[in-house]
């Protein structure tokens, strides 16, 4: 019997009498409310989580995107963004395409992105290589992401983030910038990925929520 | 409470891999025991891991929920698990992706090796997972002629000072920053002669000595956390972004995980990924998380390969009450509250596992007499019951696993061990109220041989438990001998 036949048939014959019981979810689901009953603001508690996580985070209208982006970028050059970043986003920013290898993206200090959904709670982006995302790649390799986030992609829980994904798209979920606690559990910011990560966050036209 | 099987167990094949220590735990305990330096950092390590976990823990009003779910998602998910596996299996082959099948440890390093030998190169770089040091896939490959480079920043200090991990989440977490320095101006070409003991700049070293061969492996090798079985989509969990260089750089990725890290569906994820970081690294979500499936054109590997080990994950599995242990995460949260681990640190347990999960978990794995002593290194208190996320009932299983093993022994007509013995004594005098009795008398008797209310040593088979600790002397009085002096007053 080959090892595949064979492990199955174990499994087969170690689960005689073993029953399925359903699952309980009574786990929180939907939308977070605090204790007085009302939706926290999502966006301020966002805010808050990538702060503690010690990202950098700005707010701003959809008019002010470009400036704020500028402001971050200014230090950084040259400058990648994803393929579907607009141009105006960052008129200063090459777009990626496939014929750049890692070491060529080494040579960037700095890549724009956008971002599919947040989670308020945990303080995580969720990145799903859509055009304006771009391939797993270019949010890595650059020393600097800067990620611009709207508010009506930012959600409570883990459960509604997850909904919003697709489970067979390449996924990188993103909290903070790279860390390592693993020197006397001394936290260092940045070993192998962006050692800083700044956030955009632009408010939509119904405010925050 | 065990299962009789048709086909004869697999377990953990002797010679390879890393669930098999040189000596049983109480020897080697004794020896970590006197070591006051490593105890001191491990103490400091978990009491402040301890801590942050609480924290975060605090923070969620459903946690019992959460771990309620993730339990039964897990018993659900191993009653089923062989459809599960092939649920995977076609969704994977569907995006592009190999899967293979590997009995045990000898047959995962074969198939891992032939794949690394057949792109033609003979270095690759590696994700932290614990299924490949249970395999000993550095060791196989070496001998194969492939190097097989850390990239985990306490892997690489462990790999780099010749050493074996000490902890699930943190495996160098027996070292401190001016042993780390010496290891890494030892053994790491390049390295500035002015390096510091600051663990920024230990990083940073780290950092530039991996970024080339991050921008040029052609092959990584990694673990998993979790498989979805209807996507066919496989996660890692990590910090550093040491995974995420390893999981899209390259151009073949190659993933061995064990069977028991499926789970059926993308909406289980909701409580898994809750559940780990919280429990794991006391964070409210670990830095990053990638998610793949098979292989996506122009994003990540073109060639991806998944392997899938039992290594005595069947033959646990046919145990009804000890395939609980299937259901672990490797959080890592049950080493961090045990007292015994806290005192012993994980080298003592001689496994790959160590901590309380280590302890019914390797003797599963490799065959409960090749790791007797396990079941027998805890207190029992509980804690990491309370800890764990998953709510696996380690305390019951440690207690079924020395059952167990004096079973097997009986079977043998072997002389029991003296753990064994002594609990096999216990048993006997406890089931008649006479032999009960006497053994109260022997006991009093005994009192005046005990120094300042301790026994130094008791007679074999007793005398297994005094080498390692003091037994108290009996009272002057038992409680049965109280009951009956004051049950008429
Ligand atoms: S047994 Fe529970 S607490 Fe221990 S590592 Fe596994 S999941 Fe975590």
């Amino acid at each position: 019997m080959g090892a595949r036949e064979d492990i199955l048939q174990r499994i087969k014959e170690a689960n005689t009498g073993i029953e399925v019981r359903a699952v309980q979810r009574d786990y929180r689901r939907g939308p977070l409310t605090t204790t007085a009953g009302e939706l926290p603001d999502l966006v301020t508690l966002l805010e808050e989580r990538l702060v503690d996580y010690r990202a950098t985070v700005v707010r701003c209208r959809p008019d002010g995107l470009a400036s704020a982006v500028e402001r971050l970028v200014a230090a950084a050059s040259p400058v990648l963004r994803a393929p579907g970043v607009p141009h105006e986003w960052c008129p200063a920013a090459e777009p990626d395409h496939e014929g750049l290898a890692a070491q060529d993206l080494d040579a960037y200090a700095a890549v724009l992105t956008a971002a599919t959904v947040a989670c308020a709670e945990t303080g995580t982006i969720a990145l799903d290589a859509s055009p304006d995302q771009g391939r797993r790649a270019i949010t890595l390799i650059p020393d600097l992401h800067v990620c611009i986030v709207r508010a009506d992609q930012v959600v409570a829980s883990v459960p509604e983030m997850l909904s919003r994904l697709e489970g067979d798209r390449p996924i990188t979920f993103i909290s903070g910038p790279s860390a390592t606690s693993d020197i006397e559990l001394d936290r260092v910011e940045g070993v192998h990925g962006p050692r800083t990560l700044c956030v955009v966050l632009v408010e939509t036209d119904e405010g925050d929520r | 409470m065990s299962t009789f099987l048709g086909m004869p167990a697999i377990h953990a094949p002797r010679g390879v891999g890393g669930l098999r220590g040189d000596e049983s735990f109480p020897k080697a305990a004794k020896a970590a025991l006197g070591d006051t330096q490593l105890r001191a950092n491990i103490g400091r390590a978990t009491r402040t891991i301890r801590e942050k976990r609480a924290a975060v823990v605090e923070e969620v009003p459903d946690w019992e929920e959460l771990r309620l779910a993730g339990q039964q998602v897990k018993a659900a998910t191993m009653a089923r698990l062989d459809d599960h596996l092939r649920t995977l299996e076609e969704a994977v082959t569907r995006r592009g992706g190999v899967v293979h099948w590997a009995r045990d440890a000898n047959e995962a390093n074969a198939i891992i090796a032939d794949l690394i030998l057949a792109t033609g190169e003979t270095e690759v770089v590696k994700v932290k997972s614990m299924v490949t040091q249970e395999i000993g896939l550095n060791e196989a490959l070496e001998a194969q002629g492939i190097t097989a480079t850390e990239t985990d920043l306490a892997e690489l200090i462990v790999q780099l000072g010749h050493d074996k991990p000490s902890h699930i989440l943190v495996p160098a977490i027996h070292r401190n920053r001016a042993e780390v320095r010496e290891i890494f101006l030892r053994e790491m070409p390049g390295v500035p002669p002015d390096l510091t003991d600051d663990p920024r700049q230990l990083a940073m070293a780290a950092r530039a000595h991996l970024r080339q061969k991050f921008l040029t492996a052609k092959v990584a090798v990694s673990g998993a956390n979790f498989a979805v079985a209807d996507s066919g989509t496989l996660l890692v969990v990590e910090s550093e972004g040491n995974g995420r260089m390893c999981l899209t750089l390259p151009e073949t990725l190659i993933t061995v995980m064990g069977i028991e890290k499926v789970v059926p569906t993308w909406q289980d994820l909701e409580v898994f990924l809750q559940l780990l970081p919280r429990s794991s690294t006391g964070e409210r979500m670990n830095p990053y998380t990638s998610a793949w499936t098979g292989v996506t054109p122009g994003d990540g590997p073109q060639a991806f390969h998944l392997v899938l080990l039992d290594n005595g994950r069947t033959a646990t599995l046919g145990d009804h009450v000890g395939r609980e242990v299937l259901h672990c995460i490797k959080c890592s949260a049950c080493m961090n509250v045990c007292p015994v681990y806290e005192r012993t640190g994980g080298h003592a347990y001689g496994s790959v596992y160590p901590g309380p999960i280590g302890a019914v978990l390797t003797p599963q794995l490799t065959g409960i007499e090749d790791n007797s002593s396990l079941p027998f290194a805890s207190s029992l208190c509980g804690a990491c019951f309370d800890a764990c996320p998953v709510r696996i009932d380690i305390p019951s299983l440690l207690v079924h696993l020395r059952e167990r093993h004096t079973e097997e022994q009986a079977k043998e007509h072997r002389l029991p061990t003296p753990e064994a013995a002594a609990l096999s004594l216990v048993g006997w005098v406890m089931q008649s109220p006479r032999r009960f009795r006497m053994a109260e008398t022997a006991l009093r008797m005994a009192r005046p041989f005990a120094r300042s209310g301790r026994f130094r040593s008791l007679p074999f088979p007793l005398s297994a438990w005094t080498t390692s600790r003091d037994a108290p002397a009996p009272p002057p009085e038992t409680f049965r001998e109280w009951w009956e002096r004051t049950r008429d007053q």
